[in-house]
């Protein structure tokens, strides 16, 4: 069976489109969480998600219904702690990921224990997302490029230089609000793709596999983008051909990308630094 | 009578819970060039950041261009550059050409101030500053001088009628240190720009600003050169010799 014989089944269909809007928008949300050092945000909130599902699960409620907005709470909770509370950022990550994971764990205990349905969530299956989960994401993704495109000046100066960004008038701490309800926004959608332990994943690799090749805000972005699309496409097939868990299989081409991006520009570097030595000779 | 730009009435402020500030009170007129000038720990930064309202002061009053400083909006009006970047990420993939155009953000929803006029400003600040060789490098890859030149751009490349320089000079080598303090007295004495420069170099700053602003968490001077020369003995505050050196470059 050749690659575009699958394309004309539904759930392949749903995983594609749902797949690649959710990456575009964890690729432009992680290259400013990556570079406002923030990296880790992704997992703490993706513990919180383990715990709304739990809860679900035990309520009997579609569990993105129940996630959402305690992973929104939660973003705003990270948020509070470190302006209030004197807490670096890491360290409050810490805190509200420690407190979602813990009473995820009892929820599930409550709840009977481990089940199925708990462990699709932790490792994902987008190819058994739904039509409803599909245009759900595909909204929400669009709702939210939609946003930061709006703010695309503010976000870059405040990612660059918080106090500055300031005096030119900008709405700081508006805007770092809007950033976190994204974040938490995006880890739950993206849930449904890799799973609740890989969703940094799919955050952090394609910044930094951007990183490797671009200059400039507006290459990152884009170079993020197109990695995280093609990981997806390319996870997609590529674990249905092998037979290989798809979120599992995403992330490691995702990885893969990035050793190619950072071998070119270690070729790169060094083939720059040959002539300024045998100068130096 | 020159319009005030900036007004500080009995502020009192705090850093990191301790108090810095205290019952500071000073005026600031149009066209003024003030050396804002004190030891290590003296609250100078503090003070600034408690203008621009970075941080909020314990109590007091600022106001800025006429206007309470808490209902102030006209920040295209203001132009700062900051001690040292607060988050700055030397892996950071924006260009000099990008950053520089961040110090438009204030002026864009202006009329008249987008697509060729944005152009031509980002142009002009980058030849100013002697930096449109290397526009398309990134933030990390230039010295600290360089990096240095690209920000003192971005503060000035909206024309502001106020600029608050915090330690400019550190990181500039001796030649492109002349040339900035040469641009500063050009915004000051052709434009009316008011500018406030926080430095160490006080070598320096008797032979640009016209007015000195000494703060050891309150003020202890606040005028011309000339009324600073004739004032009482401050080695205990400056340093041996500190007086001299102002006074005697200041001549």
């Amino acid at each position: 069976m050749g690659f575009t014989d699958y394309l004309q089944y539904g759930f392949i269909q749903r995983a594609l489109i749902s797949g690649v809007f959710i990456a575009l928008l964890c690729s432009v949300l992680g290259v400013l969480i990556v570079l406002r050092r923030l990296s880790l945000i992704g997992d703490g909130l993706a513990h919180v998600t383990f715990g709304g599902v739990a809860l679900g699960l035990a309520l009997r409620i579609y569990p993105l219904y129940v996630t959402l907005p305690i992973v929104l709470v939660s973003s705003l909770g990270i948020l509070k702690l470190t302006e209030k509370a004197r807490m670096m950022g890491d360290a409050a990550i810490g805190v509200v990921s420690s407190v979602g994971i813990a009473g995820g764990v009892i929820l599930a205990s409550l709840a009977g224990g481990f089940n199925v349905d708990l462990f699709s969530y932790l490792f994902g299956n987008i190819l058994a997302i739904s039509r409803e989960e599909t245009i759900l994401s595909v909204i929400l993704s669009a709702f939210v490029l939609g946003v930061l495109l709006f703010y695309y000046d503010e976000i870059l100066s405040i990612t660059f230089d918080e106090e500055f960004a300031r005096v030119s008038g900008i709405p700081t701490d508006r805007i770092n609000k809007i950033l976190v309800i994204l974040t938490a926004v995006t880890v739950v959608l993206t849930m449904n793709v890799v799973g609740i332990l890989l969703i940094s994943a799919l955050l952090i690799l394609p910044a930094v596999t951007a990183f490797q090749l671009a200059r400039g805000f507006r290459g990152s972005l884009a170079i993020s983008a197109l990695t995280a699309v093609a990981s997806v496409i390319a996870g997609i097939f590529i674990s249905i051909a092998l037979n290989l868990p798809t979120g599992a299989t995403i992330v490691l081409t995702n990885f893969f990308l990035f050793v190619l991006a950072f071998l070119y520009r270690f070729a790169k570097d060094r083939a720059g630094a040959q002539p300024r030595q045998q100068v130096r000779r | 009578m020159p319009v005030k730009i900036i007004e500080v009435e009995h502020l009192r402020a705090r850093y990191n819970g301790i108090r810095v500030l205290d019952d500071i009170t000073f005026s600031i007129s149009g066209g003024d060039y003030i050396g804002l000038v004190g030891p290590n720990g003296s609250g100078k930064t503090t003070l600034i950041k408690n203008i621009l309202g970075i941080l909020r002061p314990e109590s007091g009053r600022i106001v800025l261009f006429g206007q309470d400083r808490s209902e102030f909006r006209d920040w295209f009006r203001v132009g700062y550059l900051p001690q040292r970047l607060s988050s700055f990420n030397p892996g950071f993939p924006s260009t000099v050409e990008e950053i520089v155009a961040l110090g438009l953000i204030s002026r864009r929803r202006m009329p008249g101030f987008d697509g060729d006029a944005h152009r031509i400003a980002v142009e002009k600040a980058l030849t100013l500053l002697n930096i449109a060789d290397i526009r398309r490098k990134k933030i990390g890859e230039l010295s600290g001088g360089q990096q240095q030149r690209v920000l003192i751009a971005r503060a000035v490349i909206h024309e502001p009628d106020l600029i608050i320089l915090d330690e400019p000079a550190t990181a500039l080598d001796p030649e492109t240190r002349e040339q900035f303090y040469g641009m500063l007295t050009q915004l000051n004495r052709q434009k009316n720009g008011t500018i406030i420069l926080v430095t160490h170099d006080i070598g320096s700053i008797g032979q640009y600003a016209n007015k000195l602003l000494l703060v050891d968490r309150r003020v202890v001077f606040y005028g011309s050169f000339t009324d600073f020369c004739a004032s009482a003995d401050m080695t205990d505050l400056f340093g041996m010799h500190s007086q001299h050196v102002i006074c005697h470059r200041h001549e």
